[in-house]
């Protein structure tokens, strides 16, 4: 692997909020950061801020385990997915930093004959849709990953497993920075400390926002909220089929190199990768509850940790260093919601739950296609608030239920 | 996390499952309501920052539901005093 660049020593400036924006986008998360650097470098709309009620990535963007892959079952979501994948593969290089991206490959265990069949049906679907994707049997994932017990005599033996080779994991900081120090050298304002605490609206139409640090004009505003996104609708008089959920993560201690690929199991419930420092970072199903604490239940991590070590016995002695949280946005259907809303020139990007990570890129660009033109780009079209009440929704919750 | 059940005392959580969003109401006339009212039922969920009223069921011990008032914030429960309105 190639050595990391040095890190850059200046990444924003940190500017006061203007009295008006051509664009304000609330939240500088992934998405948010993602979208302010595509609305300029795409459009040439620059008099942008992004707004931000904590600190740059305090959110999920640098909380989540940075699984990305884009084998999806349906065809919007193969196409959205697979859009960003294509931008990941020339990110560094387009931000000219090393976000670490590697494509290790990302295997879908599966343990049941369901699981067979849904896992072969989605590498169908997927070649269908021009995404790389291959089935493997159980002695073939024990040679693509040798660590991985494919014993039969383990309550759920591995049956087979999915395949994506060009899946893998990045280093998700970085990403964040990456894109902000971008958006910010084209003129974007990159203000933090600053919540979003209202919307000013005329008529139907909103034309601000109101802010802890005063009131800032804006001709468009875009929601970017992830685990805050009802708050912020809620605050503007429409509502969002969201619920805010705790999604949990954990790391080991550093250790060598023992881990080539990312595996993940929906049926024994956890996923795991290797960082490029060495922690293995573990993840599995969000806590049940309602909750905007970031954190959750102990028994969540003993349970997947449980089947980490059934998976991968070498890791039994493995130490768990640190365990934290974030507030992941779950919409009915596990599919993103990304469009107009009921307000005119107020966007919403939400609705990513466990797996928006992958989407960085490609929901920022798609994004900002949106609040650009006032209408949404044929890769988004389909996901818009409206299916909820026509009922063409886009169930993905057998490829990204547990899987993120 | 600790739960009150109203018959069993302070558990922990793992013993319960969550119900979500307490006091959702069946479309009082589901033969006239149309697509925006039966989107409204089945898929939009009070999600509040702060206190809300929710559904937990003790499916380990006396698996009996019951309502609680839960702070999202803080995880703290509210106790609601009368026994009738947890039950
Ligand atoms: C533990 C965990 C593991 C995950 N694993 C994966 C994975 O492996 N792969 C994958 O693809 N995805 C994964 N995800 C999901 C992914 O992290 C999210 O879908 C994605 O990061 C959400 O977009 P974001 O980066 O913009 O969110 P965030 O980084 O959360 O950004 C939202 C921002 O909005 C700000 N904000 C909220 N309200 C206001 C306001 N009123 N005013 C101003 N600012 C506001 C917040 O402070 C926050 O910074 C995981 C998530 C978690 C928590
Ligand atoms: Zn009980």
């Amino acid at each position: 692997m190639a050595e990391p660049h040095p890190h850059p020593n200046h990444l924003w400036r940190n500017p006061e909020p203007k009295r008006a924006y051509d664009v304000v986008i609330v939240g500088a998360g992934g998405h948010g950061l993602a979208t302010a650097y595509y609305l300029a470098k795409n459009h040439g709309i620059t008099n942008v801020a992004v707004l931000e009620r904590g600190w740059l990535a305090g959110g999920n963007v640098a909380r989540n385990t940075t699984v990305i892959r884009s084998n999806y079952l349906w065809d919007e979501s193969a196409a959205i997915y697979e859009h960003s994948l294509k931008l990941w593969e020339g990110l560094s290089e387009e931000l000219d930093y090393d976000i670490l991206f590697s494509q290790r490959g990302v295997l879908n265990l599966v343990h049941s004959l369901g699981d067979v069949r849904e896992g072969r049906r989605r590498v169908y679907a997927n070649r269908l849709s021009g995404i790389d994707a291959e089935w493997l049997t159980a002695e073939e994932v024990k040679a693509f990953c040798p660590i991985v017990n494919t014993s039969p005599d383990v309550r759920y033996p591995v049956m087979g497993g999915t395949l994506q080779r060009r899946g893998g994991i990045a280093k998700h900081d970085y990403v964040a920075w990456a894109f902000a120090r971008r958006a910010d050298e084209m003129g974007v304002d990159l203000i933090q400390n600053c919540e979003v605490t209202g919307f000013e609206l005329e008529g139907n139409r909103v034309v601000g926002v109101q802010t802890d640090r005063g009131p800032t004009a804006a001709g468009r505003v875009a929601i970017c909220a992830a685990g805050h996104s009802t708050v912020l609708a809620s605050m503007a008089g429409f509502d969002l089929p969201i619920q805010s959920h705790p999604l949990q993560a954990l790391v080991s201690e550093l250790l060598e190199p023992v881990l080539n690929c990312v595996v993940m199991s929906n049926a024994v419930h956890v996923y795991v990768s290797q960082a490029h420092k060495g922690e293995l970072v573990m993840g599995a199903g969000i806590d049940p509850y309602i909750s905007y604490a970031q954190r959750g239940s102990p028994h969540v991590i003993e349970y997947q940790l449980a089947a980490a070590i059934e998976l991968f016995p070498i890791f039994s002695r493995a130490h768990v260093v640190r365990t934290w949280a974030g507030i992941v946005d779950v919409s009915p259907d596990a599919s993103p919601i990304l469009g107009l809303t009921p307000i005119a020139n107020l966007f919403i990007n939400c609705g990513w739950g466990t797996g928006g990570f992958k989407a960085t890129p490609g929901a920022g660009w798609v994004y900002a296609h949106t609040i650009a033109h006032g209408q949404p780009h044929a890769l988004n079209a389909r996901f818009a608030l409206e299916r909820f009440t026509t009922g063409a929704l886009i169930d993905e919750h057998g490829a990204a239920a547990v899987a993120h | 996390m600790l739960i009150p059940c109203p018959w069993c005392g302070d558990r922990e959580d793992i013993e319960f499952k969550y119900g979500g969003a307490a006091q959702i109401a069946y479309p009082a006339n589901p033969d006239s309501a149309d697509d925006a009212a039966w989107a409204r039922y089945v898929f939009f969920r009070p999600n509040p920052k702060g206190k809300m009223a929710e559904r937990w069921v003790h499916s380990a011990g006396c698996r009996r539901w019951f309502n609680l008032v839960r702070d999202t914030v803080t995880h703290e429960i509210t106790p609601t005093p009368a026994a009738e309105e947890r039950r």
